[in-house]
């Protein structure tokens, strides 16, 4: 069976984990395996049934005292040990800071090809393909897994998230054993910050300003424009190290990659730095003075002009649309 | 205490990136070559250990002879000893295994690698090194603090800050936020040209199979011209793109 590893947040399942039982679906056809089985490690009950809800064949549940909260050594066990229980050819993470993390190591640990931060996957002559951005989005690369298992990490955005199962799935606890003395690494703590907006990687809008909008004071206007269209505010590297705006909300080759389906940026050039990290985007509306910005090579609708005239009357016309 | 940081010799993506014939790897001979940004982060991490700490700062490349420059720019920056590693290895894992064989050899109480390299982009190397040494990681740190023979570091997550308490020897990896690296002093820059570099060789038999492989390189299709309106007054301009987004484009 393809094995999906599902990712939970205060008890409820967070996007990447319906993103990621529609992918497993999709290997299954591809590689003709014999199922989805989704692994929830550490669960609450409730993100449990949220996961045996979602479209799959088995939902394997691992708990204890080692796994209350994330150490990668110990939870890469659970994975690897969920992977020969179920004979994955593939197991598939999420490319998220918690995927990021645990999948080099699952893949270390069964010497494993992982296939890293795809959008789509393909078989050619009997091997996992994928496709990747490599070079600041410059280039990009067909890479092949050689082993028999292969590991690979889903861009959030890339897979629209699974629906319900047409039959109930059965669920199955899995016992697995681990010595105390051999996890030398633990979450403590985690520092949640009060989210009023979606998460910039899962955002299906995002708006971002960059230094053209000539004072942090005028991001309001990003943030107005944002809330309006339920979207996440992201913003380039010049601003953040201007101390202007979060490292948080960083997007690009050093920040965050972000797949929306529109992605609106105001006072951003376009550098390519930045521009690796949004050619996810479906579509992206850009608002520049200079209309030899580069910005404008990558934009579906581009308007030149100056931003802060044209954001107030962008937001009164957005608000008018109800 | 001594502390190996991993650099690896990158493609500046900022400047023009050609494939090279074949399409198999880009044209090296017109790229221009840096230091992994992130490395460099990590260097600055090590060398912030040794002030504060005291330790020993040993920089490792796997790569070919030309890659000693980012050795020596890593001397330059404040590091006391350098090696290159030299393998039949091309993927993460036999990378990472390469290297791990390294540190091994060196000894090492932390190893500071990126959170990715410019290039290729994985992300795998450093978590792999861990792995193979039986070693604990934490990827994309942001922040690093270490006390006798643990330590904190924090990493950013979705929607907050991760704490996480770890015991030496450990692997990390450096994310953007960790620190500013320090620009190389002209008397380090003199005083790198002179440090030997040692060279550390890996037979093949010890790494296994690669297990990735990559086929080809394109360059990414250019995207279809946009429609770009300009010479509107702010509110025209405007009113025009919301009705594109409604009506035409049904976005929003
Ligand atoms: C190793 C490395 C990594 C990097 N990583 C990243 C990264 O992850 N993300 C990132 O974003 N950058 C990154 N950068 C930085 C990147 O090269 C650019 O410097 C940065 O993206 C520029 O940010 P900006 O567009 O906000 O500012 P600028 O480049 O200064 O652009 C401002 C734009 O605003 C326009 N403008 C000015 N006034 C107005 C107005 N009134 N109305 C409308 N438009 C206006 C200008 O025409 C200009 O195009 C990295 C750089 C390096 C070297
Ligand atoms: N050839 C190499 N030599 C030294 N360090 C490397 C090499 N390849 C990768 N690394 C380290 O591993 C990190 C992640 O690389 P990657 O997994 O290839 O994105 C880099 O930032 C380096 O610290």
């Amino acid at each position: 069976m393809i094995l999906a590893v599902l990712e939970q947040s205060d008890g409820s399942l967070k996007k990447i984990s319906a993103e990621l039982a529609a992918a497993a679906r999709r290997a299954q056809a591809l590689l003709g395996a014999d199922g989805v089985a989704l692994l929830l490690i550490g669960a609450d009950p409730a993100a449990v049934d949220a996961a045996m809800a979602l479209d799959c064949d088995l939902c394997l549940t691992v708990q204890g005292e080692a796994f209350a909260t994330y150490a990668a050594e110990a939870w890469a066990a659970a994975v690897v040990q969920a992977a020969k229980e179920v004979s994955a050819p593939l197991v598939l993470l999420g490319s998220t800071s918690f995927g990021r993390d645990l999948a080099p190591r699952v893949a270390g640990i069964m010497q494993a090809g992982l296939l890293a931060d795809l959008g789509d996957l393909t078989v050619e002559d009997g091997r996992l393909v994928a496709e990747r951005s490599v070079y600041s989005g410059k280039v990009i690369a067909k890479v092949a897994s050689l082993s028999d298992v292969t590991v690979a990490t889903v861009r959030p955005n890339a897979f629209s998230p699974a629906g319900a199962g047409t039959s109930p799935s059965q669920r199955r606890e899995l016992e697995v054993a681990v010595d105390p003395a051999t996890v030398h690494c633990r979450v403590r703590e985690v520092r949640r910050q009060a989210a009023t907006r979606p998460e910039l990687t899962e955002a299906s809008v995002v708006v971002a300003g960059g230094r053209g909008l000539k004072d942090p004071e005028n991001f309001h206007l990003v943030e107005e424009l944002a809330d309006l269209l339920g979207a996440a505010v992201g913003t380039t590297r010049a601003t953040v190290d201007a101390g202007w705006r979060p490292h948080s909300e960083q997007i690009g080759q050093t920040g965050k990659n972000i797949a929306p389906a529109l992605y609106i940026n105001v006072g951003i050039s376009g550098a390519v730095q930045h521009i690796s990290g949004v050619l996810g985007s479906r579509t992206i509306v850009s608002i520049n003075r200079d209309a030899e910005a580069p910005i404008f090579k990558i934009s579906d609708y581009g308007l030149v002009g100056d931003a802060l005239e044209i954001l107030p009357h962008l937001i009164d016309e957005v608000r008018r649309l109800g | 205490m001594q502390v190996v940081v991993l650099v690896k010799q990158v493609a500046d993506t900022a400047a023009r990136i050609k494939l090279a014939d074949g399409k198999q790897d880009i044209d090296r001979q017109s790229a221009s070559l840096i230091v992994n940004p992130y490395d460099e982060m990590a260097v600055e991490e090590a060398l912030r250990i040794k002030e504060k700490h005291g330790a020993t700062v040993c920089v490792v490349t796997l790569g070919e002879a030309k890659a000693e420059e980012a050795l020596r720019t890593a001397l330059a920056m404040g590091a006391d000893e350098a090696a290159r590693v030299t393998a039949p290895a091309s993927d993460p894992l036999t990378v990472a295994k390469a290297l791990a064989q390294a540190v091994r050899e060196l000894g090492a109480d932390i190893v500071i690698a990126g959170r990715s390299a410019a290039d290729d982009e994985q992300g795998q190397v450093g978590a792999m090194v861990a792995t193979e040494l039986g070693w604990p990681h934490v990827t994309e740190v942001t922040k690093l603090e270490l006390s006798g023979d643990a330590g904190v570091a924090e990493r950013e997550v979705e929607g907050g800050v991760e704490v996480l308490d770890f015991s030496l020897p450990v692997v990390v990896t450096a994310q953007e936020g960790l620190n500013t690296p320090r620009y190389a002093s002209l008397p380090g820059i003199m005083k790198a040209k002179r440090k030997e570099i040692r060279q550390i060789a890996v037979d093949g038999a010890a790494l296994g199979q690669p297990v990735l492989e990559t086929r080809s390189l394109e360059l990414p299709p250019a995207r279809a011209q946009g429609k770009i309106l300009s010479g509107l007054e702010p509110a025209a301009a405007a009113k025009e793109l919301v009705r594109i987004l409604h009506e035409e484009a049904k976005l929003i």
